[in-house]
């Protein structure tokens, strides 16, 4: 059993501490890897894109089992989606002046890029609502049309839930809290960001492309 | 790496540099709000001691009283407790939902249970066994111990973890209420189309099904990132990867499999209900979709689902063989290569599930070779745990009973598993009794009797008293006989032909015999659960007080007190050592500095476990609750409406806000 001069019950006393390092000059928050909520973002941004992947996966099997591809419709139009992803390739440009900013803890230049990137993500929401209406098909004519739209579905359920977090911290960016751990979060926030252009690059070239080409 | 533990090892802390990075928390050139310096006017553990220290802490870290506290609580424990209590609650409910099928069958042409009746019985019984109790069990468990056991003071997102426990909670209370009003799913545990499709179950019975899928995945993937950034991010100084416990090893390796595989069952599920709601064609072949599409998705997520149950299982394992047998495990290092390699191993066999639906032959060879692959890696921890108590001086204590209970069990299930694993002797076989036999003959050799291992081992952490040693030799007799006699027999019903999923059967097939030995069986093992709730019961009323180390074991969740104070530790330890209480028995080291009036806990490096960051972590909150309770309007009002997506984010984009807005008086929290 442990040592220790009285020993109450059966597991013995708690152990005496010898203090052996001293946190008290330790930072209270860091950028990048460095921070718990930036593993947070990575492990959900694996998880959904374990979920964009098998949606994709499931787009090839109807292809395999079809044959033929597109079914009973024409492709879709390539103007408003070929619009939206060039709005999100430009996006990636103020969204890492909002990340090096937010690092530099400069909060008049944070406000600004993050502004921005609440537009560009309104009128991202704007194009995807036009963007919706030239598929030239319904989720409920057949397992293509299904499958289209799924795959639409899941980018604009991560869309919003992006711009979401994104006004969020623009607002509170204008608060009082606007200071701190909060530049960090913006860097968090262009994060999660990069993964939604990331995972729409293979999503465009499956649904728009990939139909003319088969 | 191994040796014997004596009473004089001591392992030296190494120096300063090896156990803090020093480095600047703002990034280069940058004058950072995150190096000010401490505020002066703020308690800290290097100015105060002993029993002040204790209740401080205890004051900063606690819980508020009353209904609202309960439900704002962040503290690991209580959320952990909670998902613990529930999870086994649901184990008895999925085991009395068993217990009505076998009296059933105990006869031939018993008209006891209808045919309805029982296709909901059978598929509440899967269903609650495996996304009701076999995936939160391990991560309920997770959530308790692995704070602990790395010694910090809270999980990471410990609101994302209170909100996750409310939803599978939601979930779980949703299909059983469902059940209870006769509209319980009837279709299966994997609900195959097209016999949960619109076509053939019209009705919500099936929609039931498919939400409670959404609910209990969203739970699981949740608390499996939290664990995940728990054991990456928030270790003790000095803990580096090798010396990482082997259970929080094993929660790690399952909590990056439920990431990887729980998607594809809300993928099927999300398409199911789709289909079954809006008339999508997923799985309709009359417009091109295809049936076999379902189970390619079902699979992906259900193979590597055994492992998720298995998992955490082989933590229990390894702690209660290393602490029982009284030396360091044998082998860690291939213990943890095997759970990495189970881990990854286990996405690839999914479709031995689907042997029967005409596959290639190419593709059948290549599944059933990593089938029989896998046994490779398992057989290895097998034999590391005998090692480890052939080498040691067991002492054969109610968990360790349990424990070589396992052993036998899970080793039979191995063998008729690796029987299975051949294309012919499966087709034979297939949906019959010999699979019942074999994935029970896993699943609780593999789960259920580390489960009752686990709770021997853990209660006095958990509640500060010892279970009965007299009661628990009683349960495990009682539990062993039970189990073999309800489950040996099927494996010959089976062979002789009887198919799962039968509400009834003929005289004249000749079953009934053995079917009556099964239902015997299944009497003493449900007489094991009664003696085993009852020695919970009374052993949390009066049973003899545990102290912090009841078993003198060497992993830190031992080091705090039974049960542990809010805060688990006065001082966050450092690690020197695998088992650290056994290398450092007369004083523990520790590190000072940290607040005494905010939580603040350590952030550390991942590889070497240096302390990097004292950052702060969640007060406690409503709005997780509130973010639940909207999350189950909308996932139920989706059954009804798809409109309820649209009006049912209102409230939870109200309470994510609540959620993220910091108090006024709270700054720094997130």
């Amino acid at each position: 059993m442990t040592a220790g001069p009285s020993k109450p019950p059966a597991g013995g006393a708690m152990l005496p501490h010898s203090i052996v390092l001293n946190a008290r000059q330790m930072p209270s928050y860091a950028y990048g890897h460095r921070s718990p909520i930036w593993w947070g973002t990575l492990g959900f941004a694996a998880a959904e894109g374990m979920g964009f992947a098998l949606a994709i996966g499931a787009y090839f099997y109807l292809v395999f089992i079809n044959g033929n591809w597109p079914l009973s419709a024409p492709a879709p139009d390539l103007f408003w989606s070929s619009l939206f992803t060039l709005v999100m390739l430009a996006s990636l440009w103020p969204n890492h002046m909002a990340k090096r900013n937010g690092g530099r803890e400069d909060l008049a230049k944070s406000r600004r890029d993050l502004v921005i990137m609440s537009v560009i993500g309104l009128v991202l929401l704007g194009l995807r609502i036009m963007e919706l209406g030239s598929l030239h098909v319904r989720w409920d004519q057949n397992a293509y049309g299904s499958i289209l739209w799924f795959l639409l579905g899941l980018h604009t359920l991560h869309l919003v839930t992006d711009i979401g977090d994104t006004i969020v911290l623009t607002a509170l960016m204008f608060t009082r809290h606007g200071h701190g751990k909060r530049f960090s979060d913006i860097g968090d926030n262009a994060f999660y960001w990069y993964f939604v252009v990331a995972s729409w690059a293979p999503i465009y070239l499956l649904v728009y492309w990939f139909p003319r080409w088969w | 790496m191994t040796r014997a533990i004596t009473s004089d090892d001591f392992d030296a802390v190494p120096e300063v540099t090896r156990l803090a990075t020093g480095e600047r928390g703002g990034l280069p050139g940058v004058q950072s709000e995150a190096d000010a310096p401490p505020n002066p006017d703020e308690l800290r553990d290097d100015q105060v001691d002993g029993p002040e220290l204790s209740a401080r802490l205890a004051k900063t870290w606690g819980t508020d009283q009353g209904l609202i506290g309960a439900l704002s609580t962040v503290d690991h424990k209580i959320i952990g407790r909670r998902y613990i209590v529930t999870a086994i609650i649901f184990l008895f409910l999925g085991g009395l939902s068993a217990v009505a099928m076998r009296l059933q069958l105990a006869q031939p042409e018993s008209t006891l249970i209808g045919p309805d009746l029982y296709n909901q019985l059978f598929t509440m019984h899967g269903t609650t066994m495996m996304f009701l109790f076999g995936v939160p069990i391990g991560e309920a468990f997770a959530v308790y111990l692995v704070p602990l056991m790395v010694g910090t003071r809270n999980i990471a997102f410990p609101r994302l973890n209170a909100y996750s426990y409310y939803v599978y909670l939601f979930g779980g209370l949703m299909i059983w209420v469902a059940f209870m009003l006769n509209i319980g799913p009837d279709v299966g545990w994997f609900a195959y189309v097209p016999l949960s499709g619109p076509e053939f179950s019209p009705g919500k019975r099936a929609d039931f099904w498919a939400q409670m899928i959404t609910f209990t995945e969203v739970a699981g993937i949740a608390v499996a990132i939290s664990v995940i950034t728990t054991v990456f991010k928030l270790r003790a100084p000095g803990m580096t990867l090798d010396r990482i416990p082997l259970f929080v090893w094993a929660e790690l390796v399952n909590s990056f499999v439920i990431v990887f595989a729980l998607p594809a069952v809300v993928t099927a599920s999300a398409m199911l209900i789709l289909d079954r709601l809006v008339g999508t064609h997923f799985f309709n072949p009359a417009e091109g979709g295809d049936a076999l599409l379902y189970q390619h998705l079902f699979w992906f997520f259900g193979h590597p689902e055994v492992y998720i149950i298995f998992l955490p299982a082989t933590g229990w394992v390894s702690a209660i063989v290393v602490t029982f047998a009284r030396r360091q495990a044998f082998g860690y290092i291939p213990l943890v290569l095997s759970l990495i390699a189970t881990g990854f191993l286990s996405f690839g066999l999914w479709v031995h599930h689907m042997f029967t639906t005409g596959l290639p032959q190419l593709g059948a060879s290549f599944f059933t070779a990593s089938s029989m692959l896998i046994a490779i890696p398992n057989g290895i921890q097998i034999f590391c745990w005998i090692a480890t108590l052939w080498d040691g001086r067991p002492v054969f204590r109610a968990p360790l009973l349990f424990v070589i209970g396992f052993f036998f069990i899970f080793v039979a299930g191995g063998l008729s598993g690796i029987m299975l694993a051949s294309v012919p002797l499966d087709s034979q076989v297939h949906d019959t009794f010999f699979v019942v036999a074999h994935f029970h003959y896993v699943l609780i050799g593999g789960n259920v009797f580390p489960l009752i291992a686990a709770v021997y081992y853990w209660f006095p952490k958990f509640t500060g008293r010892m279970m009965s040693e007299r009661i628990g030799r009683w349960h495990f007799g009682l539990a062993f006989i039970g189990f073999n006699v309800a489950f040996f027999p099927m494996h010959i019903t089976g062979l002789m032909g009887m198919p799962r999923r039968v509400y009834t059967y003929l005289p004249e097939m000749g079953w009934g015999n053995l079917n009556m030995l099964s239902t015997i069986g299944a009497a003493i093992f449900f007489a094991s659960f009664v003696l085993f709730l009852y020695n919970i019961v009374s052993s949390a009323r009066r049973g003899p007080l545990a102290g912090p180390n009841p078993w003198d074991a060497g992993t830190l969740e031992w080091a705090a007190a039974s049960p542990p104070l809010p805060q688990n530790f006065d001082r966050i330890p450092v690690v020197t050592n695998r088992e650290p209480l056994w290398a450092h028995r007369d004083a523990l080291p520790v590190v000072a500095g940290l607040s005494v009036d905010n939580r603040e806990q350590i952030v550390s490096t991942i590889t070497h476990g240096r302390a990097d960051l004292k950052e702060s972590t969640p007060e406690p909150s409503i709005w997780p609750f509130i973010a639940a309770v909207a999350t189950a309007i909308l996932f139920i009002g989706s059954m009804f409406t798809p409109w309820a997506i649209v009006w049912g984010s209102i409230p939870l984009i109200v309470a994510l806000m609540g959620w993220f807005w910091p108090k006024p008086s709270m700054e720094d929290e997130r």
